[in-house]
């Protein structure tokens, strides 16, 4: 059957009106090389055909190895409720909830994770959410940039290779200098740092933990950016709030940060959830969705999308933003996870990975030719050195059904031999001492 | 509808009240029941420079956020800090309270640019 309902004719007239001769000259501006060789689609298959098929691609992921693999996508436990109440069809099948008057139980489950990442960050309003992790810090950038009217950023490198690359990728046609600042010691360098801030700074952007998983007080950064009138923006790991000292706290604009760790599965390309929270008085360059809570004719609580005038369905070209949609449902998954772990629940669950990481450091640092970097503190994550190439070892690790670690040297010269190690809360006593066991062998091969 | 006399406007409806060389600038009467409840005004920054005709504030109502221009070139002395608290003054006060920003006009000739109150409420009558 043809599902095309436009006839010769019609195509021939179209093309005719807007001057082209044929349809593949639509197709001009990509490179041949990049356009399908055929549309020529094999024939349709059952519905059992189709899961063997699929199964069968799954099948070529290792689902059961024992992560210890981070660099900001970290193995959580997902209690059972999460996936009940997010499957619910009300939530499930739900549309946009642009109508207030149809939509007041989705627009309270964004207000209340609204209110629990302000809340988690410390800060005083939170968007609706946002892609990812990469995406909340572009849009922090952005605010930034538009609030100050100043066009310079300093990035430290402690901050994921990924969210850097994206900022980098999305502003590549604007008129933005980005400064790098080194990680020494595992810790952003205070001293590069203010060299690069001036009056011309409009964000300076850290993360905690860095990449290389130190911890740190950024108090005296973010009151060094206020003096010369820049915004700080850092990107958080959401888990480590239950112990850490939040953005907030430190004096910090902006704050943003992934949102997998909250009840979301590992998956490759998502769908994740970007978090982002700011100052009250930034709230009018926040990007995307705000939901508000107001009250009806009958002096009722009700939930509506608020300050909207930033947006583009009103703004056009001047919004604050091109997101106009959200990740509801995985915000959904966010707030429905933190409601579960609770205040209490969360720093217990910080307290035990911090507690499993200095376990797994001690197991690690037994191993003849491994040191364990201790010159910076750390949470959830550290990084080993290790007498060989760790691309190699991980990959041998792999066959000992351990996801070790991420190889540093991916992301940066130089070290080739490094490995960084994640520890959650699923990580037991026996499989770390495993993992020391396992790498032991792998190193002495 | 009220049109002073005293005042010089564009037809973007925006006013001006020029006065040596210090302009006052606002938007019209007729600008403010057009936007109807306006929540949120976002004006320039003080020692800033605005360009004749070119956007140097935003209004929000409820449901709309539009341009301002500035009717002079000029510097900014000083903006009307009232209106980040209360901006409903623009709704009733359109040419007083709801002034948005006063500007050193760095070059007079931009006057010439500008509408006459009868002009102006003549132009006005022609929207309808």
């Amino acid at each position: 059957m043809n599902y095309v309902p436009h006839t010769e004719e019609d195509r021939a007239e179209m093309l005719k009106a807007i001057g082209v001769k044929s349809i593949d000259d639509l197709f001009i501006d990509i490179s041949p090389a990049l356009r399908p060789k055929s549309f020529d689609i094999p024939e349709g298959k059952s519905e059992f055909e189709v899961c063997r098929y699929i199964k069968k691609l799954a099948s070529k992921n290792a689902t059961d190895l024992i992560s210890f693999l981070g660099a900001g996508f970290y193995d959580h436990y997902i209690p059972a409720a999460v996936d009940a109440l997010a499957s619910r069809s009300e939530f499930y099948t739900a549309y946009t909830p642009y109508q207030p008057e149809s939509s007041q139980g989705w627009l309270q489950s964004i207000y209340e994770y609204q209110t629990a990442i302000c809340e988690l960050l410390g800060l005083d309003v939170s968007n609706a959410s946002l892609y990812d992790g990469g995406t909340a810090l572009y849009e922090a950038a952005m605010m930034a940039i538009r609030l100050t009217g100043r066009k310079k950023i300093i990035v430290d490198q402690g901050v994921n290779l990924i969210y850097r690359t994206m900022l980098y990728t999305y502003t590549s046609n604007l008129s933005i200098e980005f400064v790098e600042t080194p990680v020494v010691h595992g810790q952003s360098s205070r001293e590069a740092i203010l060299k690069h801030l001036d009056g011309n700074t409009a964000a300076v952007i850290l993360q905690n933990p860095n990449f290389f998983g130190a911890i740190d007080d950024y108090t005296d950064i973010a009151s060094k950016v206020h003096e010369v009138g820049a915004l700080a923006i850092q990107s958080v790991y959401p888990i480590s709030m239950g112990i850490l000292k939040t953005p907030g706290e430190m004096g910090f604009d902006i704050a943003t940060g992934e949102g997998q760790s909250l009840g979301l599965p590992l998956s490759f390309g998502g769908p994740y959830l970007g978090f982002i929270a700011a100052k009250k008085e930034l709230v009018r360059q926040m990007p995307g969705r705000i939901v508000g809570a107001t009250v009806d004719k009958d002096g009722k609580r009700g939930y509506v999308l608020t300050l909207q005038t930033r947006e583009q369905h009103i703004r056009r070209e001047k919004a604050t933003s091109n997101i106009c949609s959200n990740e509801a449902l995985c915000a959904l998954r966010a707030v429905i996870y933190l409601s579960l772990i609770g205040k209490t629940g969360l720093k217990e669950m910080a307290e035990l990975i911090y507690s499993k990481t200095e376990f797994a450091k001690s197991v690690l640092e037994k191993i003849p030719g491994v040191t364990v970097k201790r010159s910076s503190p750390t949470f959830n994550e550290f990084t080993i050195c290790l007498p060989k190439n760790a691309d190699d070892v991980a990959h041998k690790m792999v066959e000992k059904g351990f996801a070790a670690g991420f190889p540093l040297g991916r992301f940066y010269k130089g070290m080739e031999n490094y490995l960084l190690v994640a520890v959650t809360e699923k990580r037991t006593r026996e499989e770390i001492l495993k993992l020391g066991d396992s790498l032991e062998a792998v190193l002495c091969d | 509808m009220h049109i002073p006399d005293d005042l010089l406007y564009t037809k973007e409806h925006e006013w001006v009240r020029i006065k040596d060389k210090t302009a006052t600038l606002g938007i019209t009467d007729y600008a403010q029941g057009s936007l109807g409840d306006i929540t949120f005004v976002e004006l320039p920054k003080v020692n800033g420079a605005v360009a004749q005709f070119k956007q140097y504030a935003t209004v929000e109502s409820v449901k709309a956020a539009s341009d301002v221009y500035a009717s002079v070139s000029g510097k900014v002395l000083k903006i009307n800090e009232e209106l980040s608290a209360h901006p409903e003054l623009i709704n009733q006060s359109p040419y007083d309270k709801g002034y948005f920003a006063v500007i050193e006009v760095s070059d007079e000739s931009d006057v010439s640019r500008l509408v006459s109150s009868a002009d102006y409420k003549k132009y006005v009558e022609g929207l309808h």
